[in-house]
């Protein structure tokens, strides 16, 4: 069998590129890099979108204003995870959460740690745990996830996008 | 069939490099400018088509980001090509022959900064046979200039002349990313990037993009502007076997050369989407053009965004129609290696 004829070759396809975040999440990343999560603000329809991406796709106009949004928020969508995925450091099981920071329109993915799986809900009130201050750079990943405030719940409705 | 209007077109300024820009950043310009032309907001369209590719971002269904840069709500009548946004634009004509549309909007946009260009394009190329020899664009490019000189059609005077005359021809437009303009010397003696073909022949990288919003004959009244109609526009591709293909011509172009009816009228000046300068004299030779103005802008060779320079020919045809005595123009936009796939345009002036 050595002598096998190879009617095939493997070709590697890879390619590497130099990304950017683009010059509005490059102005946030920046902030969070110093600990601070701005926004930005529609200047039609108001909206607060955090991470900002440089425009309100609602009404299609740049957002340039900014505002510095608080680190706590609530729980508007969760999802445990049991399964391991490749190359995550993360050891399952692990909460995913979409977090709506207060103040803000959208909400983005992070982890929820310190509480028990089974309390995890919608609703429930979160705080960002920073890294260790010298660990920072322009990540979200400076967080290292969200805790429970004991606070209260809020209502579920108020996850619905403003008019 | 209805008869269909360009009504606006921008283009932002081509750069070499957008820096930390991004797509959407890229975009909403100069989609802002055709609405500011019209006076058109997103309510006023009915469909919007965009072109670009998400190899150039190196991300997966990246054109979907691109789409924060325009006013999605309400919901709107969208759709995409992985192509130049020239095919956005034919996508668009359908759209509105079939009566689903009035107007449209088409943008292309691409940012070649980020990754090797070259090897980008390569996969575009077939997957199975083609792009895991990793052939790139310029060698692609080279291989079918250097068959046209063996075959006696091409020189390198041809080309330095085309060269020479879109450097010129750059100053018409502002937005232009201006090449530096060898002397004859410095041109001949320049290294070979893939022989027979320099620095010099290639299209330089940039990054970029390009709107335009097209109408019927009652959208176009409404705004009371020249009218640039499109008279006329094909496409065609050949095969993506190289080995099947005689590259010293172009079945492609010579066949929508007819279908055009090139012949039928007076033709005052072409815009090609030529990324090499062979392609110039090339086109010059399948259209019979004779000594007809080509590339008035300065083309590709004085800046080519990805995905939105075939627009662009379409786009600064429209442009010089309205601000000049011509009446007829012929756009081209191309896609693939070596010419493989092609659209021919007729613009025409029509006087009230």
């Amino acid at each position: 069998m050595s002598e096998e004829k190879k009617d095939f070759f493997v070709s590697d396809i890879s390619l590497s590129y130099q990304y950017t975040a683009g010059n509005a999440t490059t102005r946030f990343l920046n902030k969070v890099a110093e600990g601070k999560l701005v926004a930005q603000k529609c200047p039609k329809c108001s909206a607060v979108y955090v991470p900002p991406r440089g425009s309100c796709p609602r009404c299609g106009v740049a957002t340039e204003e900014e505002l510095e949004l608080p680190d706590t928020g609530a729980v508007e969508s969760f999802t445990i995870v049991h399964i391991p995925i490749p190359g995550n450091p993360i050891v399952p099981p692990y909460v995913s959460a979409m977090i709506r920071l207060d103040g803000a329109d959208i909400s983005f993915l992070h982890l929820i740690q310190e509480i028990d799986l089974a309390d995890i809900r919608i609703g429930m009130r979160v705080q960002a745990v920073w890294k260790d201050k010298s660990d920072w750079g322009t990540t979200l990943e400076n967080i290292k996830w969200f805790k429970p405030t004991g606070e209260d719940d809020v209502d579920p409705s108020v996850f619905k996008f403003k008019e | 069939m209805k008869d269909i209007y360009i009504l606006a077109y921008a283009q932002n300024p081509i750069v070499a490099d957008a820096k930390a820009a991004n797509e959407v950043e890229l975009i909403m310009p100069v989609v802002h400018q055709v609405f500011k032309q019209t006076g058109f907001t997103q309510n006023d369209i009915g469909f919007t088509c965009s072109g670009s590719c998400d190899y150039l971002q190196g991300a997966a269904f990246a054109f979907v980001e691109g789409l924060s840069a325009i006013q999605t709500n309400p919901p709107i009548k969208e759709s995409h090509v992985e192509m130049d946004a020239a095919w956005a634009l034919y996508e668009s004509i359908l759209k509105i022959q079939m009566g689903d549309a009035e107007t449209a909007l088409i943008y292309g946009f691409g940012k070649s900064s980020p990754g090797d260009l070259p090897f980008v394009s390569t996969l575009q190329t077939d997957p199975y046979y083609m792009s895991p020899l990793w052939p790139d664009k310029t060698s692609l490019a080279a291989l079918q200039a250097q068959l046209l000189m063996n075959n006696g059609l091409l020189t390198k005077k041809d080309m330095y002349e085309a060269l020479t005359q879109s450097i010129s021809n750059a100053k018409n437009n502002p937005n232009a990313l201006v090449t530096a303009m060898p002397s004859e010397d410095d041109y001949l003696s320049a290294d070979y990037l893939s022989s027979p073909l320099s620095t010099y022949d290639c299209a330089p990288i940039s990054d970029g993009a390009s709107a335009m919003i097209i109408g019927t004959e009652e959208a176009a009244a409404k705004l009371g502007l020249q009218k640039i109609k499109i008279s006329s526009v094909h496409h065609s591709i050949e095969t993506s076997n190289f080995g099947a293909r005689d590259l010293s011509t172009s079945e492609s172009i010579i066949g929508l050369g007819k279908k055009i009816n090139l012949k039928s009228f007076n033709l005052d000046f072409a815009e090609l989407h030529t990324q090499f300068s062979y392609e110039i004299p090339f086109i010059r030779g399948l259209l019979d053009l004779g000594n007809i103005d080509i590339n008035l802008s300065g083309g590709p060779l004085a800046g080519n965004v990805m995905m939105a320079a075939g627009l662009d020919s379409i786009g600064k045809s429209f442009e010089l129609l309205k601000n000049s005595d011509f009446h007829n123009g012929l756009a081209h936009a191309s896609s693939g290696p070596c010419l493989q796939q092609n659209m021919l345009v007729h613009l025409e002036k029509i006087n009230d």
